[in-house]
């Protein structure tokens, strides 16, 4: 080979490297914010997801451990992934020891691609949902949120795990097999922080999603969150607070209000669309997305209520 | 034939020409939903009478459709007051036609639920008394397959058990209105879907006991499965006793249903 085209190889190769363009441009900007020892969260807007947030608008977290980090849900899209692993590598060069997912909706678990290396799990409900509805999450993903998703596809936990206590080296966690905002929800205590994870049990300061919403088991599960003892928590959505701020009741609270407006809906014999235009009040309507969330919760619980009011008529034809 | 008798039947002629001419060339009046469309559908359906864009014919749904196989809608022409005839359309359906409904003694009010192929206007004429079109209408954002896609019921294979259950409720007349809701079960296949022909209901009448009707709908393909539809009868005597829903699909299975007031 002569110089020349040795010279041209050369920058060929350093073109495919650099890759300029829209990687660069596509910055989530993961700041991790250190919340107790060793934990750290990756706060997200408490916004829908658009083509300027990329998705990030779930908080992801991880806790270093003497063993390595473990990684709490990997946020919406293989890019952020790949972005929180390089910002987890700038605290700590202690590699991943795990990946807990809290729950199957897509802006918590479309960065695992960034780590299939290391075991991912779940609960079985949860993986099994991530198989099902991981296709139909992308192709949603990709409408709303461009080429934030480039290269993302959903890889679904490669791991199962169950309630019960799991130590790994000086940490202890407590896991919570919950269920109601999805039919499966994970809570994580890390008991020797005091800090719990409550997944997308708990929202706070954005307006709550129902998509696979159990409304009763919900608040099951937000009564044992009630009964843990911890110092602080982290939620699926909104700010990081210390217990006793922590939005627990005030997401149950929301729960029985916006059951409580369709049932009443639903007895006074209006329709879908009606009900979708019903006034929300204060504290609800103040909240991001009060009103976008509260007609797509319409959508996705008013038939129940409406099933409940309406009873059989047909007959036999004579 | 003279001259005088000659222009005499020229003329009449000439005006008629005239006026056919203009009643071909009748431009749609411009859409204020810019869907390119709307002079399609004016010339199908509108043209025979005055149009007019009208804020009396209240479409309410979504903006954006969480779910493209039942994007919920209630038209709300009541302002209007005497109305003969609703025409529905999507626009951008492959199946634009949703229904037509003739309130009779209901209100000039309806809601149901609709399969929604792509983002698109979804657009209501009443037609009152004097024959005038009002118009009004909204465009729902969707993600769209909601006509190509199969109906849940088609994949189970016990749906038939179910066809005909009709759920339902009157509710007393609180003064503004009366609600009259009705749940019906049925696949509502629009036919584009792969190998699944096309199978929904076709007609449905509301009648009193004496035989007299309420309203009509000629129901089509884009009508959600297992639909659901609300009426007012605010204002409509109910005296006659128990009311009676009278349906047929379009394979000749008829559905019956009794509401007590």
């Amino acid at each position: 080979m002569n110089r020349r085209a040795l010279a041209s190889a050369a920058v060929l190769l350093l073109a495919l490297l650099v890759r300029p363009g829209l990687a660069v441009e596509l910055d989530y900007g993961l700041e991790p914010e250190r919340v107790a020892p060793d934990t750290y969260v990756f706060v997200g807007t408490t916004e829908d997801f658009d083509r300027d947030n990329g998705g990030n608008i779930v908080n992801t977290a991880f806790v270093v451990t003497n063993a390595g980090v473990v990684v709490i849900d990997t946020g919406p899209s293989r890019r952020y992934g790949e972005q929180m692993r390089t910002a987890i590598a700038r605290v700590t060069d202690r590699p991943i020891e795990r990946v807990l997912i809290t729950h199957h909706h897509p802006d918590h678990f479309f960065g695992n691609q960034a780590f299939a290396d290391v075991p991912i799990y779940a609960l079985p409900a949860t993986r099994r949902a991530m198989l099902a509805e991981g296709n139909a999450f992308a192709n949603n993903l990709y409408n709303m949120s461009g080429s934030w998703m480039e290269g993302s596809e959903p890889l679904p936990a490669n791991a199962t795990l169950e309630a019960g206590d799991l130590e790994v080296s000086d940490h202890r966690f407590r896991l919570l097999a919950l269920a109601g905002h999805t039919p499966a929800d994970l809570a994580i205590l890390d008991t020797t922080t005091g800090t719990l994870f409550s997944g997308d049990l708990v929202f706070d300061s954005r307006t709550l999603t129902t998509p696979h919403a159990d409304v009763d088991a919900w608040l099951a599960a937000l009564a044992v969150l009630e009964d843990l003892t911890f110092v602080r928590l982290v939620p699926g959505h909104g700010p990081v607070r210390e217990a006793a701020d922590a939005r627990i009741a005030q997401t149950a609270a929301h729960l029985r209000w916006l059951t409580g407006t369709l049932r009443d809906a639903a007895e006074r014999g209006l329709s879908m669309a009606e009900t979708m235009n019903l006034p929300i009040p204060e504290p609800y309507a103040s909240e991001p997305l009060a009103r976008e969330e509260f007609v797509r919760s319409v959508v996705h619980l008013y038939p129940a209520f409406e099933r409940q009011v309406m009873s059989r008529v047909d007959v036999a034809r004579p | 034939m003279d001259n005088q008798t000659m222009r005499h039947r020229l003329i009449p002629c000439l005006l008629f020409a005239l006026a056919a001419h203009a009643s071909v060339a009748a431009e749609a009046p411009p859409d204020p939903l810019g869907s390119v469309q709307w002079a399609r559908y004016y010339d199908a359906y509108f043209s025979d009478g005055p149009v007019t864009f009208d804020p009396r014919v209240r479409v309410f749904a979504p903006e954006r459709a969480e779910d493209s196989m039942q994007v919920p809608v209630t038209v709300d022409a009541r302002e209007l007051g005497d109305v003969r005839e609703m025409v529905v359309l999507a626009d951008y359906n492959p199946i634009p036609l949703v229904l037509r409904f003739k309130p009779q003694r209901a209100q000039p009010f309806i809601s149901f639920r609709i399969k929604l192929q792509q983002t698109s206007p979804i657009r209501v004429a009443a037609r009152t008394a004097g024959g005038t079109w009002h118009v009004g209408g909204m465009w729902v954002d969707a993600a769209g397959g909601g006509c190509t896609l199969p109906s849940e019921a088609s994949s189970k294979p016990d749906w038939t058990a179910r066809l005909g259950e009709i759920y339902g409720r009157l509710w007393p007349d609180d003064g503004n209105r009366q609600p009259l809701r009705v749940r019906m079960m049925h696949p509502m296949d629009t036919g584009l879907a792969d190998q699944i022909p096309r199978f929904h209901i076709e007609d449905l009448v509301l009648r009193d006991a004496d035989g007299s009707e309420l309203w009509s709908m000629q129901v089509y393909e884009p009508v959600s499965e297992n639909p659901v539809f609300g009426f007012d009868l605010h204002g409509a005597d109910l005296t006659a006793g128990p009311l009676e829903l009278n349906g047929r699909d379009n394979n000749a299975n008829r559905f019956l249903a009794r509401f007590a007031p």
